[in-house]
């Protein structure tokens, strides 16, 4: 049975379940609809709960656990002799999916009927040929053991989800009739459905949390991985970016250091750029702008939070990187010597972080009481002074972690530092000269199509997991400083 | 509730201090003030005392031009202060508000050092040469403020971290501390339990020796305890003005009996 008709099937049975609870319920109350507990629909509500809710995780924990099993008593089946020595099991294993995949594609398309396919005996090299007329992927003459291990594999794939229908079907209609027994005028239906709503979202919540943890261990082990083929003290304290494009490993230079440094660097470029401007636009429009002004001039800033990074990137290739050139270049002033550097990527990023810098010191400049202002006008201050030494000082700390916040973003930044900064790793102070950043680096060791086992690809993990990181404890820090500034005025 | 004992004797000199003629205020289009005219003693307790929305709050802000920062308000009208208009164009309101120094409702210490909140206004200006000067001025005014002996010690802890009477206290020296000549105080006790709001009534008894004290509140025993006159003010009219123990026992308007006796407001 298709997974669609099963998962229609259980919601009409939980749907049947609603029905039917609700009419008997409202049928025992007789006239008084006083005499029930809870609203009819919550009787309903329950048993539909409980028709199809452990119906669906049985249908979700047996879909998860099928190809497992599946595949260790297939494996299991292969004995040790039929495994080439120049292959390994989980290649037999996959070339067996193949063959099976292939049978299934060769009886849709109705070049094998049911019986042959589950023919122990037959002709290898018919059934190959049968199957590539179906179209199916067969890479080369299927041997006796693979499709006898692909006719074992459909076998028991498809006595597993007749299995798994009857027992989902099952599990859905005894949770209705349960339901539907305790469906009485007393039953507290509604705290029943209140306790299954909280589950609901402590799962929604759980999902997002064992996610993330999901990313962290794949980047914690795939890092611990390559740790054991490059020596850590050589990544963090190396001083050369110098990845072998062959994949054989071997010489390899794959120190962090120039990379954090091109990220640092254009980092603060950035900043020195996006702090100033959004500061003094957020005090502007916080204190001096009039309504009218603010509500026109506001969004538009909040514009340039809207505009996605490659525009940005593209912004600083095409537009910011000649302009650079024609001033600071071998026509100018001859410190530059082409369109993609440190400066062309830091101005792009300041733009892009001042809605950051300004939208939140915004709000947290407003957020200064009306008093403290009051207080500072009542003792002959002007504007400017109270903002200087009352707002500012008391929207410090949340201004600090406005900074911080943008400054985890700019080293997180990937696509403008890899159109405007170039891609040469190099320890270099002159912020006219391409630099590269680590965010870019992954990029570039995770495209093209080096071995995935190398430690060439391997290190774009560890490179991921030193961003994250610093970019973690920004964070913290940031959230923690914003969070001791708002218990100043609670 | 405490009942501060303070000296009943008028003082000898009742020179005008601030003298307000038919003053005007506008939200927008709400007529809030009307016709307000009203003669301000110096070394003397005024008392603003009315319902809620009855502009008493409104007219003292006028006094030292805080309304200027409401974009919609508008006043008309004379208010002198020495005989000075202070709605004159050339007067600068920065200024004048360092001459009537204001305390306010909620206590609002600047979130800095008690040092510092002090010496804010004194910095700003430039009313002292060099630190032991400033030093200077922070003890006197703390000890203007009543508040002295109690944060000698800490005079670098953080002002918010002091208890809501101290702070009103605190607030009082920061406004003391730029020498005004007139000190408006927007019920400056509406925040503070029965002890903090005595301590500061006796506060604002011993200020009067040096300035024009105008102060409104809603508790009319507070009015008649720390004043010496009293103005009654309802839907936006000055209704009575006159001397407190006047006004308490034998007023002369019937809505000021009214409010005072608790049938209004």
């Amino acid at each position: 049975m298709p997974l669609l008709w099963l998962f229609l099937l259980i919601l009409a049975i939980a749907g049947a379940a609603f029905v039917l609870a609700r009419m008997r319920v409202m049928a025992m109350s007789g006239q008084d609809r006083r005499s029930l507990h809870s609203l009819p629909n919550y009787y309903g509500s329950n048993a539909a709960m409980k028709s199809a809710i452990p119906a669906l995780l049985v249908l979700v924990i047996w879909l998860i656990a099928q190809p497992f099993y599946v595949n260790s008593v297939v494996s299991g089946a292969i004995p040790d002799s039929d495994i080439a020595e120049t292959s390994s099991r989980s290649l037999v294993l996959a070339e067996v999916r193949r063959a099976a995949d292939g049978i299934d594609l060769a009886i849709a398309t109705g070049n094998l009927t049911e019986d042959e396919a589950r023919n122990m005996r037959a002709d290898i090299s018919d059934v190959t040929q049968r199957l590539s007329d179906a179209g199916a992927i067969v890479t080369s003459q299927i041997t006796q053991p693979i499709l006898r291990a692909a006719q074992q594999f459909r076998v028991l794939n498809s006595t597993g989800y007749q299995l798994m229908s009857i027992v989902v079907l099952l599990i859905a209609v005894a949770g209705g009739l349960w339901a539907f027994k305790e469906t009485r005028p007393d039953f507290r239906a509604r705290n029943v459905v209140e306790q299954g709503v909280r589950v609901l979202l402590i799962a929604a919540a759980s999902i997002a949390i064992l996610t993330t943890l999901g990313i962290v261990l794949s980047l914690v082990f795939n890092t611990i991985e390559f740790f054991r083929l490059y020596p850590a003290s050589d990544f963090f304290f190396g001083t050369s970016w110098a990845p072998s494009f062959s994949g054989r490993g071997g010489s390899s230079d794959l120190g962090i250091l120039p990379l954090l440094w091109g990220t640092f660097y254009i980092s603060i470029v950035a900043l020195i750029v996006a702090v100033p401007i959004g500061l003094f636009s957020a005090i502007y429009l916080s204190e001096y702008a009039s309504p009218k002004v603010r509500a026109f001039a506001k969004p538009m800033l909040e514009v340039l939070a809207g505009i996605p990074t490659i525009v940005y990137g593209l912004f600083a290739l095409l537009t910011v990187g000649p302009l650079l050139v024609s001033v600071f270049g071998d026509d100018g002033l001859g410190w530059m010597q082409a369109g993609t550097a440190v400066m062309t990527a830091g101005l792009v990023m300041g733009i892009m972080l001042i809605p950051f810098v300004s939208s939140l010191s915004d709000d947290i400049i407003n957020a200064v009481p009306q008093a403290m202002r009051d207080g500072s006008y009542g003792l002959g201050a002007t504007q400017s002074e109270t903002i200087r030494q009352v707002v500012l000082p008391a929207a410090l700390p949340g201004i600090v972690g406005a900074i911080l916040l943008a400054a985890s973003r700019a080293i997180g930044e990937t696509m403008i530092v890899v159109l405007g900064a170039g891609a040469a790793a190099r320890l270099s102070l002159n912020p006219f000269e391409a630099m590269t950043t680590v965010t870019a680096k992954i990029v570039s060791q995770l495209t093209g199509d080096s071995d995935f086992a190398s430690p060439e690809a391997l290190v774009a993990f560890a490179l991921g997991m030193t961003l994250f990181v610093i970019t973690l404890g920004l964070n913290i820090f940031a959230l923690y400083i914003v969070r001791k500034y708002r218990e100043q005025y609670e | 509730m405490y009942d501060i004992p303070h000296p009943t004797q008028e003082t000898a000199v009742t020179d005008v201090k601030i003298k307000a003629k038919d003053v005007q205020v506008y939200y927008g289009d709400n007529h809030a003030i009307k016709d307000v005219s009203v003669e301000i003693e110096n070394n003397t307790v005024t008392a603003f005392i009315g319902p809620s929305g009855c502009g008493k709050s409104t007219f003292l802000r006028c006094l030292n031009r805080m309304n200027d920062t409401i974009d919609i308000c508008r006043v008309e009208g004379d208010i002198l202060i020495d005989g000075d208009d202070i709605y004159d164009k050339r007067v600068d309101p920065v200024q004048l508000r360092a001459k009537v120094g204001m305390v306010f409702q909620k206590p609002n210490p600047f979130p800095k050092s008690i040092y510092d909140n002090i010496a804010y206004g004194p910095r700003i200006h430039g009313m002292a040469r060099n630190k032991a000067e400033l030093d200077d001025i922070v003890e006197r005014a703390l000890r203007r403020g009543a508040i002295w002996e109690e944060v000698k010690d800490r005079l670098q802890a953080p002002g918010t971290g002091l208890s809501g009477g101290q702070q009103q206290r605190l607030c009082i020296a920061r406004a003391v501390a730029t020498e005004p000549e007139v000190l408006l105080m927007d019920e400056p006790c509406s925040a503070l339990d029965p002890i903090a709001t005595a301590q500061v009534e006796e506060l604002i008894d011993e200020l009067r020796q040096n300035y024009a004290v105008v102060i409104v509140t809603h508790s009319m025993q507070q009015a008649a305890r720390v004043s010496q006159k009293t103005a009654f003010f309802h839907l936006g009219n000055l209704v009575e003005y006159d001397d407190t123990s006047k006004i308490f026992t034998n007023p002369e308007d019937s809505r000021t009996e009214s409010y005072i006796t608790g049938r209004i407001g």
